[in-house]
């Protein structure tokens, strides 16, 4: 018997109209976990690197983690993996919501398909019956609507779907997979999606998921959440309200917005508007989210309710998730309300709310800088907030520039040439991000964009205090009951770090072991299929790397401590990162938006990332060693690498050092 | 007269967030070995679910009804419709609610026998589930139009002769 899993994968072939449910080998949940573990495993054995990204070759798995639908509160996150149309590299982001639990229900671990079918269809997985069904009925309904749609349509209110909306099955490249109050939002897994002709999968399951020493288990579940209702009356003190609970960023809950619309900048990324948050702005965003909110939700098994249903007066009901909240306001210039209102077609066309709305503000600069014209823009009104309305309709339906914007800023402007370029200034390996503009250079922050390959910076920070704490007495209190600190080390750099020592506080040797902890806790997150909002996301949560050995070996039956945990993770940290090596990035691509910080300091910021390199095992172009794969057990990869003459090339810095030579 | 202990699990529907952790632990507790596995389709309380209609309704199991209602009820409350039934307990063959997902077998509400508190409550952090006792005095005697109702049921059920063998049977064991 398998426990925790199913040990059963979906594969379905689009091309052929061939179901299979096939066995998986217990030895991957050994070496891999489950999750982004084992896809990553998937990807690197069976898509090429040569594989085209809309290609009937490339693969979108759709993964629950290893303990998706366990008892684990707040295990119900979906990962998501292929290859990016726009970063051209492999990809993963996940949902939250009920998908995924309801998948192992069914009895699957994963649902994976290949090929492409020849017209629109969606995926009905109930237990044993799995079906493909004609969608053409459903062409260009929103990624919400038609999950009701299809819910009638099969009779079944307690089917889970996940669906795109006219931006995935238009190849936007930054079309989201919409599910409940969730949504796999970056990369463009969407337009992977709709590249496939699959407007939608449906699942429900009945059947029973098996844990293997049930009362070790539901003791360390029911300390889980002790611990979480702990935390919820105790908040971090002299800490960001907005960061110092668990969950995702408390956007729905929290009315003061001085410090995000003060401090996050407006526009294509550009404007910082200090003294923005008066009393009026207060008191009416107060009233917007008040008349326009519902209720607080949550997603499967879990109290933190960090999404809401909203309400926009004339627009059909929909739900919300933490940041999106700000980033259609913030980049058209305008108030709350247009943000909720706007946000609602936005999420029925299925974008993601990080690039869509940057999209359009960049386009927008083009205009005003002249690089783009009104030629390019027939019949835009003109006030800002109609021009998004009408950007966005352009966008989704790929019209006239739409059709351009639809790539992203970094193809758009390729596209566009003639300096486009410029302003297409706040990505990273291509992918649109927070738009956030800060004055110095933070050197924990520049590890994790720089080589953090989920390329989502609100997604791979963690555990770590942003800041340092102003008194000794406050630092002394932090550490005091911080369990989920890895050692006494990582306490003592926070005891050690005093204000306005930036950037050289941490030092880089103390950053790497940070970094390279908190990316270790979102890979054991992504892998078990666990929210980070209740593990590496914010401070002291009831996840750490103290407990995930013994709750995953309780589940799973496998034998498991923090070494093991560690190993396990670095395994398929490497391989995920060995897909991208394929894929040709390297050090050139690990770089932060351009103008992130006002303040560089470029030696340090090599020695950051040189230091950071060789304490993962990584050689200076940030491909992992021979030997780094060989300790893994990846001594398949390390060959690769070998025959592809990856380990034999001139380092990529020297070959851009020597083209800026040139020029 | 005796004392007997009324217990109720107050719904404060208007607090539910949907996040179904009370499905979760009644249908892991209730697995054999206890926590063994779970399966939500096996839990003694439902939640009816419709985020977009501002649906939150949590439904506790309650007794088997041998046989569907001549009429259903719907409900509109506060503008919102409710599926039809929606309020009922009972594990019904109208429907699929409250049976065991392989056998059909009626699933009931046992209050988490053997437990401190019923386990939906205490894995309830939203307080949408609040547990409260209360004493009440009771009539010794159980009134036989009880028995009679109680009779009929099991006659529509399984007929006069089953139920006579079977009455018979148990009279002799005594
Ligand atoms: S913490 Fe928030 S986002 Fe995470 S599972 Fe819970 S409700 Fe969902
Ligand atoms: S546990 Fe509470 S909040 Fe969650 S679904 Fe059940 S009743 Fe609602
Ligand atoms: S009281 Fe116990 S048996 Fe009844 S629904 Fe709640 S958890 Fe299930």
């Amino acid at each position: 018997m398998r426990y925790a899993e199913t040990g059963y994968n979906l594969e379905i072939d689009l091309s052929r109209g061939n179901i299979e449910r096939v066995e998986t080998d217990p030895r991957d949940t050994e070496l891999y976990l489950g999750g982004l573990g084992t896809n990553a495993k998937i990807i690197w054995d069976r898509v090429p690197p040569e594989t085209e990204p809309f290609s009937p070759d490339n693969l979108l798995i759709f993964s629950a983690g290893l303990l998706g639908g366990t008892p684990a509160t707040g295990a119900n996150r979906t990962m998501v993996t292929s290859i990016s149309p726009q970063t051209r590299l492999f990809a993963y982001s996940m949902m939250g919501g009920f998908w995924a639990p309801e998948l192992k229900f069914a009895g699957y671990d994963k649902v994976i398909l290949r090929g492409k079918s020849p017209n629109l269809v969606y995926i009905w997985i109930h237990n044993d019956k799995v079906e493909i069904r004609d969608a053409s009925h459903l062409q260009g309904k929103g990624s919400v609507e038609v999950q009701d749609l299809i819910k009638q349509e099969l009779n079944e209110p307690n089917a889970q779907v996940a669906a795109i909306g006219l931006a995935g099955e238009n190849k936007v490249y930054f079309a989201s997979i919409e599910q409940g109050r969730s949504s796999c939002s970056r990369q463009g897994l969407g337009a992977v999606m709709g590249s496939k002709n699959v407007k939608a999968i449906a699942v429900r399951g009945t059947r029973d998921i098996n844990i293997a020493k049930p009362d070790e288990f539901i003791e360390l579940i029911n300390e889980v959440l002790e611990y979480i209702k702990w935390r919820n009356e105790n908040p971090i003190p002299n800490y960001m309200p907005i960061l110092a609970g668990l969950g995702s960023p408390q956007e729905m809950k929290h009315d003061d917005e001085k410090w995000h619309t003060e401090n996050f900048v407006w526009g294509n990324a550009r404007y910082r508007r200090k003294g923005f948050w008066t009393k009026e702005i207060a008191e009416d965003w107060k009233e917007s989210m008040a008349t326009m909110q519902r209720r607080l939700i949550s997603c499967f098994n879990c109290p933190m309710k960090c999404g809401a249903t909203i309400s926009p007066p004339g627009q059909p009901t929909y739900m919300m998730k933490c940041f999106t909240k700000l980033t259609y306001t913030m980049a058209a210039f305008a108030n709350l309300e247009f943000g909720l209102g706007i946000a609602q077609s936005a999420t029925e066309y299925g974008v993601d709310g990080y690039s869509a709305p940057q999209v359009m503000a960049f386009a927008l600069e083009l205009l005003e800088a002249g690089i783009l014209t009104d030629h390019d823009f027939p019949g835009m009104p003109p006030d800002s907030e109609g021009r998004f309305h009408w950007l966005l309709d352009r966008i989704v339906r790929r019209e006239g520039i739409g059709d351009i914007l639809a790539d992203g800023t970094y193809w758009a402007a390729e596209k566009i040439g003639n300096g486009a370029h410029e302003y297409a200034h706040n990505n990273i390996k291509k992918h649109e991000q927070l738009p956030l503009k800060l004055s110095m250079l933070d050197p924990i922050y520049y590890l994790m964009y720089c080589t953090n390959e989920k390329v989502t910076i609100t997604q791979i920070e963690g555990n770590f205090p942003q800041a340092p704490f102003a008194t000794q007495e406050e630092r002394e209190a932090f550490v005091s009951n911080w369990i989920q600190a890895p050692n006494e080390r990582i306490k003592q750099y926070v005891l050690d770090w005093e204000p306005r020592t930036a950037p050289y506080f941490p030092t880089p040797d103390m950053c790497c072991e940070i970094v390279d902890w908190m990316e270790r806790m979102h890979y054991i997150d992504d892998a078990v299929g666990m929210c980070a909002g209740l593990s590496a996301f914010p401070l002291k949560p009831p996840y750490h790397i103290h407990n995930y050995p013994k709750l995953i070996s309780a589940a799973t039956g496998i034998e498991m401590d923090e070494e093991t945990l560690i190993q396990t993770t670095k395994r398929y940290r490497n391989l995920v990162r060995a897909n991208n090596i394929i894929r040709g990035m390297r050090r050139i691509d690990e770089v932060p938006p351009e103008d992130h910080w006002k303040k560089r300091f470029p030696e340090l910021e090599k020695e950051l990332l040189d230091k950071y390199y060789k304490y993962k095992g990584w050689n200076n172009d940030g491909v992992p060693t021979k030997e780094t794969l060989h300790d893994l057990g990846l001594d398949y990869v390390a060959e690769e690498f070998e025959k592809r003459g990856i380990y034999s090339e001139t380092p990529s810095y020297e070959i851009s050092a020597e083209k800026e030579k040139e020029v | 007269m005796s004392k007997k202990i009324i217990k109720t699990i107050k719904i404060d529907a208007d607090k539910c967030n949907g996040c179904r952790a009370c499905e979760v632990v009644c249908a892991a507790f209730h697995a054999t070995p206890k926590y063994s596995s779970v399966n939500p389709a096996r839990s003694r309380i439902r939640l009816i679910r419709d985020p977009i209609k501002d649906i939150f309704l949590p439904v506790y199991a309650g007794e088997l009804a041998t046989a569907e209602c001549m009429g259903r009820d719907k409900y509109i409350l506060d503008g919102k419709e409710y599926e039809e039934c929606a309020f009922c307990r009972a594990s019904c063959p109208s429907r699929d609610i409250f049976k065991e997902p392989d056998s059909g077998l009626p699933l009931k509400c046992d209050m988490c026998e053997g437990e401190k508190e019923p386990l939906c409550v205490k894995w309830c952090l939203e307080e949408a589930l609040i547990y409260e006792e209360r004493e009440e005095d009771v009539e010794e005697e159980v009134k036989p139009d009880e028995i009679e109702q109680g009779l009929q049921s099991l006659l529509d059920k399984h007929g006069l002769e089953k139920l006579v063998d079977t009455l018979t049977r148990m009279s002799e064991k005594d």
